[in-house]
This record gives C-alpha cells, sequence and structure tokens, in this order.
C-alpha cells in the first residue's frame, strides 16, 4: 500500500502557477491588451499632446517621468485584479475543491495564486513599457537591480491583497469595489502623474499617508534615479506589508475563513 | 496495514448559522468494503464526506484514513483519498483533457507519468472522444464521469462518492455500477450515498443509515436484509372485484379491481393465502414482489426513530 507516499512539492506548486498562467493567457484580449491600449492612450494625451506644455517635472521630460509611474500603475492592477478574480472565480464555481481535497499544503496555494498574478503583473508591465518606448525611445533604466526588485516586490504584493479581497468576497461586486474605490484613487493621487513637490504643504503631507507614493516613488527611483520618498524606508515598508499579508493569507486558509463551511 | 480503511469517531458538525448537521457519529469501515450510506436529504451524508476530504471543517471528533489521523498527517491521508462530491465543482471552462491532468499535477504526478494514466482514465469513462471539450458543454452524465476521473486519478485507496448516480440514465448508471465493482474487486474500499436503495442492494456489502446527523442502523447488507420478516406482494386477479376480500391473518387491500396487495409476515405460508382466496372463487393470474423491500425497511426505520 505504502507504494510512494511522499508528496512531490515541485510538481503542485509548478501545476498550479501553470494553470494560473494559462487562465489569464486563455483570456489575453481581457488582461493583456487592455494595459496596452489605455497607456498607449494616456502617452498619446498626456506625453505627447500635452506634456510639451507641461514642460519638465523634477529635471525630466513629462513624457519620460510618467513612464516609471503608468507602469507601476499596469503593475499593481494587473496582479491585483488576476488573484482577485482568479480565486473568486475558483470559489464561486466550488473548484476550490479541487485544491482543498488534494494533499497541497495551504502555502503552495499560496504561493500558486501569487506566483500566478506577479507574472501577469510583470507582463503587463513589460508591455506598458514596450508601448512607452515609441512615444521615449531614449529611455534608459538608471537602476536595473532595483527597477526590477521593486517590480517583484511590488507584484508580490498586490497579489496578496488581491488574494485577501478575494477570500473575503461573497459576490462579483465585491470583487470590484476595492479596485474602484481604493486602488485606483490611491495611485492617481499617489504620484503617478505628479511630483509631490508641486503640492503646496498641506496636501503634500497628506500624499505622505499614501501608501502608493512609496511604491511609485522607489520605482521612479528605480528607472529614473529620483524619488520624493526615502527608498529604504519604502522597501523596508513594503517588505515588512508582504509579510503581514502572506501571514494573514495564511492564517485565513489555515481557518478555512470564506472557504470551507 | 491497517484493518480499517476509515474510522470516524464522534463526529459533529455545526454549521455556522447553528444548524447541527452531525451529533457525534461514529463509523468504521473495513478495508475492501463496499459501504453505503444511506439517508433522507438533509440527514448529514454530505456533511460527513465534507469533513472526511475536509472540504468542511469539523466541530469536534476525529477521522482516521487507513488509520492516519487528518489532523496529524493531512497530506498522506489526502494520498489515499478520492471523493466524488455531489456537487459539480471543476472550472466549466477548462477542457476535460486538461482539468483530469491539473488534478493529478494538485497530486505531485509528473506530466509525463500523468499523461497515459489520464488517457487510460478517459477511455474507461468513455471521455476520450470528448477530452477537447468544453467541460461546461458535457452532458449531465458525462459531467459525473468527469468528476469521477479526477477523483481516482491518483488511485486512491479510498474512494467516496457523493450520489453518483442522480440524475444518471440507466444504462449509464449500470455502467458505473460495472466500473465501481470492478475497481472494489481490485482492492479500492468504496463508500458510496445514493437514494436509490437497489443501487445500495446491488453494490454494498455493508451499510449505515443517517438520520438527522446520528448513525441509526450500521449493519451489514445480508443481516438487514434478513431482517426484514415482511414481505410485499402484489397479485393481478383474472377478474375484477368491488371490494378487497377478509381473510383471517392476511391484511388485503385492492389497488384497481384486477389488483390485490398484501404482506405477508415471513413465519406465514403464501400458499395458504392462496388457498384461502380459492375457496372464495377468487382466481390469481400471476404474483409479484411489492417494490423494494429495503425501501420499506429505510422508512420504518427513520419512521421509528422519531416516534
Ligand atoms: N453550508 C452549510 N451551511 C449551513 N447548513 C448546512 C450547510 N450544508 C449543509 N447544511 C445543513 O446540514 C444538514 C445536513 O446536510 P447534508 O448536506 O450533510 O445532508 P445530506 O444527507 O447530504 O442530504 P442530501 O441527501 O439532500 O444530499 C442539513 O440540515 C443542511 O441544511
Ligand atoms: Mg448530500
Amino acid at each position: 500500500m505504502n507504494k510512494d507516499l511522499k508528496l512531490n512539492i515541485g510538481i503542485t506548486l509548478w501545476t498550479l502557477t501553470s494553470k494560473e498562467i494559462r487562465r489569464f493567457m486563455r483570456i489575453w484580449v481581457q488582461t493583456l491588451v487592455p494595459p496596452a491600449v489605455t497607456m498607449t492612450l494616456y502617452f498619446v494625451i498626456f506625453g505627447s499632446l500635452i506634456g510639451p506644455r507641461i514642460g519638465e517635472m523634477d529635471g525630466f521630460d513629462y513624457v519620460q517621468f510618467m513612464i516609471p509611474g503608468l507602469i507601476m500603475m499596469s503593475v499593481i492592477t494587473g496582479s491585483y485584479a488576476n488573484v482577485v478574480s482568479s480565486f473568486y472565480s475558483v470559489k464561486f464555481q466550488k473548484s476550490i475543491e479541487e485544491l482543498l481535497i488534494s494533499p497541497m499544503p495551504n502555502w503552495v496555494i499560496l504561493l500558486g495564486f501569487i506566483l500566478g498574478g506577479v507574472t501577469r503583473g510583470i507582463l503587463v508591465g513589460i508591455i506598458v513599457f514596450i508601448v512607452s518606448l515609441f512615444f521615449y525611445p531614449e529611455f534608459q533604466i538608471a537602476n536595473i537591480g532595483l527597477t526590477i526588485t521593486v517590480l517583484l516586490l511590488t507584484s508580490v504584493l498586490f497579489a496578496l491583497m488581491g488574494f485577501i479581497n478575494a477570500v473575503f468576497a461573497d459576490s462579483f461586486d465585491d470583487i470590484s469595489v476595492i479596485p474602484t474605490f481604493v486602488l485606483t484613487p490611491l495611485i492617481y493621487l499617489g504620484g503617478v502623474f505628479y511630483s509631490i513637490n508641486i503640492l503646496p504643504d498641506f496636501w503634500r503631507s497628506i500624499s505622505m499617508a499614501n501608501p502608493m507614493l512609496y511604491v511609485v516613488n522607489t520605482f521612479r527611483e528605480g528607472m529614473l534615479g529620483i524619488s520624493d520618498v526615502s527608498i529604504s524606508f519604502s522597501l523596508s515598508m513594503i517588505v515588512l506589508f508582504i509579510f503581514l499579508f502572506s501571514s494573514f493569507s495564511l492564517y485565513l486558509l489555515h481557518k478555512g475563513i470564506g472557504i470551507r463551511e | 496495514m491497517s484493518e480499517f480503511a476509515l474510522q470516524i469517531d464522534n463526529l459533529k458538525k455545526t454549521y455556522k448559522g447553528g444548524t447541527i448537521a452531525l451529533k457525534g457519529i461514529s463509523l468504521k469501515v473495513k478495508q475492501g468494503d463496499f459501504y453505503a450510506l444511506l439517508g433522507p436529504n438533509g440527514a448529514g451524508k454530505s456533511s460527513t464526506i465534507g469533513i472526511i476530504g475536509t472540504l468542511v471543517t469539523k466541530t469536534s471528533g476525529q477521522v482516521k484514513i487507513f488509520d492516519i489521523d487528518t489532523d496529524k498527517d493531512v497530506a498522506t491521508a489526502k494520498l489515499l483519498l478520492g471523493v466524488v462530491s455531489q456537487e459539480i465543482n471543476f472550472s466549466q471552462f477548462e477542457k476535460v483533457i486538461d482539468i483530469v491532468t491539473t488534478q493529478a499535477g494538485f497530486y505531485g504526478i509528473k506530466k509525463s507519468l500523468a499523461k497515459p494514466k489520464v488517457e487510460t482514465m478517459l477511455r474507461r469513462l468513455g471521455l476520450w472522444d470528448k477530452r477537447n471539450d468544453q467541460a461546461r458543454t458535457l452532458s449531465g452524465g458525462y459531467k459525473r464521469r468527469l468528476m469521477i476521473a479526477k477523483a481516482l486519478i491518483h488511485e486512491p485507496k479510498l474512494l467516496i462518492l457523493d450520489e453518483p448516480t442522480a440524475g444518471v440514465d440507466i444504462e449509464l448508471r449500470r455502467e458505473m455500477w460495472d466500473f465501481l465493482k470492478e475497481i472494489n474487486a481490485n482492492g479500492t474500499t468504496i463508500i458510496l450515498t445514493t437514494h436509490y436503495l437497489e443501487e445500495a442492494e446491488q453494490l454494498c456489502k455493508n451499510i449505515g443509515i443517517i438520520d438527522h446527523g446520528e448513525i441509526v442502523v450500521d449493519t451489514s447488507m445480508k443481516d438487514l436484509l434478513r431482517k426484514l420478516d415482511v414481505q410485499g406482494f402484489v397479485l393481478d386477479l383474472e377478474e375484477p372485484l368491488d371490494n378487497e376480500p377478509k381473510i383471517d391473518g392476511y391484511n388485503l387491500r385492492l389497488d384497481d379491481p384486477l389488483t390485490l396487495v398484501t404482506s405477508v409476515n415471513k413465519d406465514k405460508s403464501i400458499n395458504k393465502l392462496f388457498n384461502e382466496l380459492n375457496k372464495i372463487g377468487i382466481k390469481v393470474k400471476s404474483m409479484r414482489n411489492e417494490s423494494n423491500r429495503l425501501e420499506e425497511l429505510f422508512i420504518e426505520t427513520i419512521k421509528n426513530k422519531h416516534e
């Protein structure tokens, strides 16, 4: 009977991750094309048409200044959206039972979904970067190491947030409330389109409480070499929140909240 | 090797809303057994199965699969277990072959190893021609087959099926029976819930009846059927009657002018009934057993427990 009762964790993780990647690739028209289209519009309107009238922002051409912000915006939305919609529909269709009945440990289930979200986030980031090169071909990345690090950490962070959102979601409304009413406003006000240095003191102080500001600016530091915030502080906060959110997700899985009756 | 494929001890479940689904059931299923778990709607069958497969959290109690406590080494226990849920639980938008291959992967089976296994399983269940179809386009019966293929892909030693033949046509049901018998003969312990008592009688060696979250009967099918001391008969008459005849010691009922129904205690002879009927000039054309005896017993059992 005990033929080989050892579970090959690597295979289970790869199975789930590749299933997640297959899912968003299958519906690429909904997942990969929209950011390319939206960002092209941003580049045309704000970069090429309005940008020259704005002039410089923190010593960079306006288009150039916008590029890191728009990439971050796409990465955040992409990784969050992937996990929240995938995990919610797995719950909704009951195919979560396929995972729960299997011998996969909870951390593999979590990691599989996160890696799926991260892959989509990064892929979308690369697509937007390629689009941006049409509008600013001479773009040079200032610090590749930092750029990649922030790209990875950000997509992990927001994939985790998408996961937690999906665990608590009871309807399709619940999975769009947070992206629409929380994420998007915070991103728009988080320094994607402007440096907070142009704000009056009062609004600048308020902006400092927006977590997106740190993410966007750390990425801008990587790509352009400028930032409105302290990089070491931002990076440690991102890592801290990744730790907190993943512990919380594992706790939710362990307790079966929103997953097991 | 352990004697029991499944041991449940004092299992309790209270759902969030306060519904008490299981009041502390205990159950043992021997290795190699073919066990029927019966019970009316809402009795707690699916809750029990859900807990065994960890799809439902238990309130208290213990579950052991081949002596492995699911609280202690759930991964190993799950490698030995296959469950076919009552409700469809695969992604509707994926292809049949992908669903089964993915499930194999969730059990840590390498793709190169899974491929031939999946093909054999799909062929065996008549799904091979539909392997590239989206799951949602399958008919109900084929969806059931897909559920079974998924549950068996890692060759579990204990297979639990929650109403696998609900809504399945007669032909397919017989096919499934043969299939399950074969798997059981090859050493897989099977537990099955069903509302078709004929199915339980055909397939199962042992039987448990659960009602209102309690096990009310746990015995072998043979013993249970032996206990049936009353047998119902349907007599087709040659000539119509207006009123049912009265014969001492027999309970007679006229269903329609040409059909007489009776139940005969085991210790009474049916011959005597024929003689008595003959005496008053009633001729019987043919006779058959009334419905399913197990069904009657089932209804009796459930009724008795709640009076
Ligand atoms: N998710 C749930 N939340 C609350 N109560 C539930 C839940 N699932 C089942 N119940 C309740 O638990 C009891 C047992 O249900 P269960 O599904 O185990 O019955 P069953 O024997 O499988 O019935 P059926 O033959 O209809 O499938 C019922 O009263 C049911 O309403
Ligand atoms: Mg049920």
